[in-house]
């Protein structure tokens, strides 16, 4: 495009071989001996796309989950002072989550920092070990495997994290960084180690001829670009992504996004995007979980959890996102004020761990804590008072389903429908207005 | 105002003689630094001017020079290992080349900034309270101690701190994030500026705490009637704030104007490319997200001509080679004079309404027609 050593990384790729469609699958053939330069040399990424631009990521809605998370739980034990450390309590920072991610698509994860989102990101990575619940992949429960039985997986699972200045080994070159990989999982000769670098280099859009530079000599950026590149060595199926553009500047943002839109749309690569900009993470999720105090409160496709949440901090945490094209017509929207800061998780309110900063919480919400309950075809919510923004009801909807009364109270008459909490969505659901389970 | 500093507030005397005029001047202001690789030109030729009870808004991406800019106003960049040249004028003062003693004066009394990290900006050995006090009696040397911690905590109340009286004597570290930022705005308006520069106040802050302090210092600019400098690269933030824009790129002003007619009529590339590289929590999900191709350039070897035509899409839309050998000037836009911008197109408003809104928002295009 120019010869302006600024946009040097920007190069077009070389023709590298035919981008035939049937080339998609991957082969990780059984003797997990794979032809690696192949693989990479059959697909042609986009990267002149940088320019043109890409639309939202679509759902597929019949795609198969490739990791499904159920009830999840990480406590963390608080240590008393003294000689004698003794356990004093836990932060639970994830407390019963349940997912899908599926295959080849995207789930954003987003919440306010401390809400568990990145923890949920590190335990799925196995960088932590959960305290309970279970994470199915390829048929094995990763929660309960060990570190020795988990090796293998991690080719198929990888990460790629915040913070490119930390992330990189200043010490070590491009080079080794993206071909550490490859050596500790003993895939490639080590001659050829170089070649795949290379290749893989060129994929994010980098100059393979830089390989053998310094994580130093590379812009934000450029450094992201060789996160992602680490991440892509071993052909991941599954991406877990923290926060990978906040640390990026707004241009720069935009190209790193759309890098990981054509790598997932080529390698068919599933994301589980974890971010706290709800409009990246609107745009490159078509499904979005929405987490509070270690919870999921809300989770549903894009249009749905967008244009109309039902759970209050949704609500809130959307509103309070600033609207470019919005203030620029001259409308403010009005937004909704959370008052305080999330409380301790140390000590979570009892109930509804919202309730103290909720404008709608009743005796109710102190007393039982509300089901993730699925209230539409792609839509799950938690609360007692869902409902549209203005539209809340007046009285609690699950007390029917909870065998309780109104102010939360057992009432004995009706006794409790049990309440399906797992990672998917069930062909029946709740219906708001009629209190009854309906379908499509 | 700077001879004798009384407890009353001085700044306010001079607020009501100078009323209507801006309050902070600044006029070709360039500043660089020289390094081992020769001078890095951090700002280069910047004119802006702020009034009382206004806002503008800075956004430009990192190395702009929007933060150099703004330092330069509070006379933070060394004498020694900077040159600074051009004038700013702080409520009639000249700012460049005043002694540190005197600068001293105006630091925290007439001008204070906000920093974007509140837990590196403060003390972490220091009780907020003594912190908050400390700023008080700087410039109010008869104030007792009794009198400056009650201000402290009056200022703590002010900016929504629950339980100021307790928290008063908490260390930062005892404060979240957003009470941090809280407490950083509080030492900032303590002694009441007339100009408070706020450089990325929310940037590392969750969206609903940084809803809650944009309207804290939106709140707070009605109630002092301040002018207020927001420095930020989120145009959301711009959007909500500001009532002047100045976009910066490679530090030069690119772009300037009201923020409505920057927002919905940009003349300059880099300005649409800034807009076109946000998602936007709204929009219809055909918008496309397009990146501004390549990466800021190095100050030490600024791009010939216009800085920013290696990265721009447009120039073949100009006759010649004038975007690569030719700086455009900072010329009024087409139709409307208070609209600076620095572009070498002929009919940017034209180009923008029929090729880049289409893309970056296709609902826009509907409603407009």
């Amino acid at each position: 495009m120019t010869n302006d050593p600024n946009v040097e990384a920007q190069i077009e790729p070389t023709e590298v071989g035919a981008n035939s469609a049937e080339t998609g699958e991957r082969d990780l053939s059984a003797d997990g001996v794979e032809e690696p330069h192949d693989f990479y040399a059959d697909h042609e990424v986009q990267i002149a796309s940088d320019y043109e631009g890409h639309v939202a990521s679509r759902l597929d809605p019949n795609a198969e989950p490739v990791l499904e998370v159920e009830d999840l739980k990480m406590y963390f034990p608080v240590k008393s002072s003294g000689l004698i450390r003794r356990t004093i309590g836990h932060v639970q920072a994830v407390d019963g989550v349940s997912f899908q991610v599926p295959r080849g698509g995207s789930l954003g994860l987003v919440g306010e920092s401390g809400c568990g989102k990145s923890t949920t990101g590190r335990l799925i990575t196995r960088l932590y070990e959960p305290t309970g619940g279970s994470m199915m992949f390829e048929g094995r429960d990763l929660a309960k495997v060990s570190q020795r039985e988990m090796k293998p997986y991690r080719r198929e699972l990888q990460m790629i994290f915040q913070d490119p200045y930390t992330s990189l080994n200043p010490r070590h070159t491009v080079g080794s960084i993206v071909g550490a990989p490859l050596a500790v999982h003993n895939i490639v000769p080590k001659n050829k180690i170089l070649g795949r670098v290379q290749e893989l280099l060129e994929v994010v859009g980098l100059n393979p001829e830089h390989y053998n530079r310094y994580p130093n000599e590379f812009s934000g950026g450029q450094r992201q670009r060789i996160g992602i590149a680490r991440a892509l060595t071993l052909n991941p199926k599954l991406l877990v992504a923290d926060e990978p553009v906040s640390a990026l500047d707004v241009s720069i943002q935009a190209q790193v996004v759309n890098l990981l839109q054509d790598l997932q749309k080529e390698f068919d690569i599933a994301f589980l995007f974890i971010a706290h900009d709800l409009a990246i993470v609107r745009h490159f999720c078509p499904e979005v979980a929405v987490m509070y105090l270690g919870k999921i409160v809300e989770i549903a496709d894009r249009e749905t959890l967008y244009g109309r949440p039902h759970h209050p901090y949704t609500q809130a945490l959307i509103s309070a996102v600033p609207d470019v094209k919005q203030a620029a017509i001259g409308g403010r929207r009005e937004r909704i004020r959370l008052e305080g800061d999330v409380p301790s998780p140390i000590n979570p309110p009892s109930g509804c761990r919202f309730r103290t900063r909720c404008s709608y919480a009743q005796e109710i919400c102190a007393k039982v804590e509300p089901p993730l309950l699925q209230i539409g075809k792609r839509h799950k919510v938690a609360c007692h008072f869902a409902g549209e923004l203005g539209a809340h009801p007046a009285t609690p909807v699950t007390t029917e389903l909870l065998g309780v009364d109104d102010q939360g109270n057992a009432t004995g008459t009706t006794s409790p429908t049990p309440v399906t909490t797992g990672p998917g969505y069930e062909n029946e659901w709740f219906d708001l207005k009629t209190k009854q389970l309906t379908s499509a | 105002m700077t001879s004798t500093v009384s407890s009353s507030d001085p700044g306010q005397a001079a607020r009501s003689e100078r009323s209507g005029g801006p309050i902070l001047e600044v006029e070709d202001l360039t500043v660089s630094f020289p390094t081992q690789d020769g001078p890095v030109s951090a700002v280069q030729g910047l004119s802006y001017s702020v009034e009382m009870g206004k806002t503008l808004g800075i956004v430009g991406e990192s190395g702009s020079g929007k933060s150099v800019s703004s330092m330069a106003v509070l006379g933070l960049h060394d004498a020694k290992s900077s040159t600074i040249t051009g004038s700013i004028r702080v409520d009639g003062t000249e700012v460049v080349g005043l002694s540190e003693a005197r600068m001293r004066k105006l630091r925290g009394n007439t001008v204070s900034m906000i920093f974007q990290d509140a837990l590196a900006a403060l003390h972490p050995f220091y009780k907020i309270g003594a912190q908050l006090a400390e700023a008080y009696q700087v410039h109010h040397p008869s104030a007792s101690d009794r009198d400056a911690r009650r201000k402290a905590i009056e200022m703590l109340d002010r900016v929504g701190i629950p339980q100021p009286d307790r928290r008063v004597d908490d260390f930062p570290h005892q404060f979240s994030g957003g009470m941090r930022q809280r407490a950083m705005i509080a030492m900032g308006l303590i002694n009441d500026p007339s100009l408070l520069i706020a450089d990325e106040p929310t940037t590392a802050l969750d969206v609903t705490v940084q809803a809650q302090i944009l309207d804290l210092l939106q709140d707070l600019q009605r109630e002092f009637n301040s002018a207020v400098i927001i420095i930020t690269h989120d145009l959301g933030v711009i959007a909500e704030m500001a009532d002047d824009v100045l976009v910066m790129y490679a530090g030069r002003c690119v772009e300037y104007g009201t923020t409505k007619e920057i927002l919905t009529h940009p003349e300059m590339p880099y300005t649409w490319g800034l807009l076109s590289s946000i998602p936007d929590v709204q929009a219809s999900t055909d918008a496309r997200l397009i990146p501004i191709p390549g990466n800021p350039p190095s100050l030490l070897s600024p791009p010939s001509g216009c800085s920013f035509h290696p990265r721009c899409s447009f120039t073949d839309k100009v006759p010649g080679n004038l975007c690569s050998e030719k700086l455009p000037a900072l010329t009024p836009a087409a139709s409307r004079v208070e609209h600076l911008k620095r572009c070498h197109l002929a009919n940017p408003d034209a180009i923008y309404q029929a090729e880049v809104l289409p893309e970056i928002a296709p609902e826009l295009v509907e409603e407009n027609r």
